[in-house]
């Protein structure tokens, strides 16, 4: 192979890199939290699917009519032809048809019309068991890896899987995009990935220091690099077919997961990104402490 | 070497088997497949039991007749194949697919129906529902043609000393909380049968009717949560969804066979098995298919490439040491197994943990991640060594061009 690039010299700058994208995530978390979608919020959301493109201020004065006078009101859809229509209050059947009312005297028989109505304990829970499984499927993992690997790879590849969990959720915070129940299947959809990716490069890392037995920082460094080198090709091509799927996703899936396919998207270029710069830079600079107690005159 | 034709004979009818069952019984295995409301349209509604009084309580005994009078009742909707379970110790989930009027089918699904005949300060209960003749309530008309609500009491003596003892007075009917009717008891009545005329519709009776020979709930039901789409958005996230996935898959499949070249190829035979081997333990292990599953699925088949991706970069590897076509594919094939067994037996470690602790939604995501890697298992190692194996012998695979590698490349390692 002819190119030749120091993945483990710029370390320093990919921990940083990966720090800030952390830290904003987490004071943007701390300051303005998620922007939680009706899982999570007691209330009910409407979907009205208008068929065709119509004015949103025109519509808006339908729910006007109506009384709902600040409800959260978006165009949403491919050809902005649905309105979405967020109220706190949990609406009653009878309100519920009277919308349906409204906007099919306004636009016409072809209106359709989806509820979606609250209560929030359920999601809680949801999330709940969510957050308990991933723990203890870290746990699992870094058992599992310290059996195979070494207990250096497990931590290094589970340190790498909440890099990637958390800097998603940072984002999702950071822009407001907003969160429901399928976000929580998209953040476990990137846990298997992110492991699984980390992996390959470990299995590779670990083949190679058996192979060289470094002995000085420069030959650590050069196995992770070589290692890092040896499975690239396979890292970009795989990343690029599991974005050709979820890119194809959020163009074409449809309004109801594009965020879900947006969390996914950027799950999966982190997940990768992390194995890499993350996940084998932690493990070299690690094994490189441990290696230097162990023997400090190798310095 | 000469070409061994009955090796490449064996491949082809292999490939052409996969392609011909793919191509042939795609469409039964997805007919097959429970599709979820949101893509079919449909609602659901989660209810949560509480008790009639106080002092009663929720046990599984309860939850599963409160389901079953559920279930009497939907039958009354006129909807196929309800899906009804009961979720942790207190809740009920009630998906109808397909029903038209929800605000008909929450009002019949919801109300516990207990219907009572009081004492004439309408304080006592003297009968309730469990007094009924099962099956007896009908719609009729009474004298003056007004439509009523025909029942029969399991226990005429009951009834007649009953009546008896209110003579001249009213014994007003109740359903629920709402009066429905107070007649005024002119004589005794001996054969044990009641008619309820309250504001009725012949429509409003008869669903009344039907409700009573449904039986009331044992329990009250809370509306926590509900859910409704209508069937031609359903189907509209459907279409865009399948399209989507369309569009990967052949992006997938130019990516692979441009790269990779003739194992490429194979590559694309493999997950064409993988797609339909999924979609068929799906439908045999009944998991309804959501939009998020479906997303799932088209993220699976992505991923399942990587296996592919990992043997045939470990290939090209051992071809650029300078190692023969045949030497390379051995060991390529065998070095990268532990690497993709490693790599998948974690994903299924974390989703075996979420299906153990997870709560529905996230038992489902588990269930489809641990399908799709054990085919992947079968498909992208099995199935792909086996044909690659095949076309070895054949001695067709002369070139390391077929693999995308340049002769230049050779031996620079």
């Amino acid at each position: 192979m002819n190119y030749k690039l120091d993945f483990v010299r710029r370390r320093k700058w990919f921990y940083l890199i990966s720090g800030v994208l952390l830290l904003l995530g987490l004071v943007s978390f701390l300051l303005q939290g998620l922007n939680l979608g009706i899982d999570f919020k007691s209330g009910t959301r409407v979907d009205v699917r208008i068929g065709h493109p119509y004015d949103l201020t025109e519509a808006k004065k339908v729910l006007t009519g109506l009384g709902y006078k600040d409800a959260n009101v978006r165009a949403a859809g491919n050809n902005k032809e649905v309105l979405v229509f967020r109220t706190n209050e949990v609406l009653s059947p009878d309100k519920v048809a009277k919308i349906r009312t409204a906007f099919q005297q306004k636009y016409g028989k072809q209106v359709d019309i989806q509820e979606q109505k609250v209560d929030p304990i359920i999601g809680q829970e949801l999330v709940r068991n969510a957050i308990i499984s991933v723990a203890i499927a870290s746990i699992g993992i870094i058992l599992y890896l310290t059996i195979r690997f070494e207990y250096r790879f497990a931590v290094s590849a589970v340190v790498a899987l909440l890099h990637d969990v958390l800097i998603v959720i940072g984002l999702f915070s950071l822009f407001q995009w907003e969160v429901d129940l399928v976000f929580v299947a998209a953040i476990l959809t990137i846990v298997g990935y992110s492991v699984n990716d980390t992996i390959v490069i470990f299995d590779r890392i670990r083949e190679n220091v058996e192979l060289h037995k470094p002995k000085k920082f420069e030959d650590l460094a050069r196995v992770v690099n070589e290692s890092i080198h040896q499975t690239l090709v396979r890292s970009i091509n795989t990343v690029l077919t599991v974005v050709f799927g979820a890119a194809t996703l959020l163009l074409f899936g449809g309004e109801s997961i594009f965020y879900f396919s947006l969390a996914l998207l950027l799950g999966l270029l982190f997940g990768a990104y992390s194995s890499i710069f993350i996940a084998s830079q932690i493990w070299l600079d690690w094994k490189w402490r441990s290696m230097n107690r162990a023997n400090p005159a190798s310095e | 070497m000469r070409v061994r034709w009955g090796q490449l004979v064996w491949f082809s009818l292999l490939v052409i088997a996969v392609l011909a069952t793919v191509a042939l019984t795609t469409k039964d295995v997805v007919n097959r497949i429970t599709l979820g409301l949101d893509l079919r349209g449909g609602f659901e509604v989660l209810y949560e039991a509480k008790p009639h009084e106080k002092g009663q309580k929720i046990t599984p005994q309860t939850l599963a007749s409160a389901a079953e009078a559920l279930r009497n009742r939907i039958d009354v909707l006129g909807v196929t194949e309800p899906d009804i379970t009961i979720e942790g110790n207190n809740r009920i989930r009630v998906q109808l697919a397909g029903v038209k009027d929800k605000e008909k089918a929450r009002e019949i699904l919801g109300k516990p129906a207990r219907l009572t005949f009081r004492d004439p300060t309408g304080k006592k209960v003297l009968l309730d529902g469990g007094d009924l003749k099962e099956g007896s309530a009908s719609q009729d008309y009474d004298q003056s043609g007004r439509p009523a609500v025909m029942l029969e009491l399991k226990n005429p003596q009951k009834f007649y000393d009953l009546t008896r003892k209110y003579v001249g007075q009213p014994m007003p009917i109740y359903l629920d909380d709402q009066q429905l009717d107070a007649p005024v008891i002119n004589e005794p009545i001996p054969n044990g049968k009641a008619i309820i005329t309250g504001n009725f519709t012949a429509e409003s009776a008869k669903t009344l009717a039907n409700l009573l020979n449904a039986g009331s709930l044992p329990v009250d039901l809370k509306e926590k949560q509900s859910y409704s789409v209508d069937a031609s958005l359903g189907q509209d996230s459907l279409m865009k969804s399948l399209r989507a996935g369309l569009i990967a898959l052949v992006m997938i499949f130019v990516f692979v066979i441009g790269y990779y070249r003739l194992p490429g190829l194979i590559a694309v035979v493999t997950l064409l098995a993988y797609s339909y081997l999924v979609l068929l333990t799906f439908s045999l292990l009944n998991v309804t298919l959501t939009l998020p599953g479906i997303a799932a699925y088209i993220l699976g088949i992505g991923m399942a490439v990587d296996a592919n991706i990992i043997m045939y970069e470990r290939i090209k590897e051992e071809m650029r040491r300078g190692k023969s076509i045949p030497a390379s594919v051995r060991s390529g094939s065998r070095r990268s197994f532990l690497t993709i067994f490693d790599a998948n037996i974690t994903t299924v470690l974390a989703a075996a943990v979420l299906f153990y602790f997870g709560t529905a939604g996230v038992k489902g995501f588990a269930v489809s991640l641990i399908v799709s890697i054990a085919v992947s298992f079968l498909t992208a190692v099995a199935l792909a060594r086996i044909l690659m194996t095949l076309l070895l012998k054949a001695n067709v695979l002369k070139s390391p061009a077929l693999f995308g590698v340049k002769e230049s490349e050779i031996g620079e390692l």
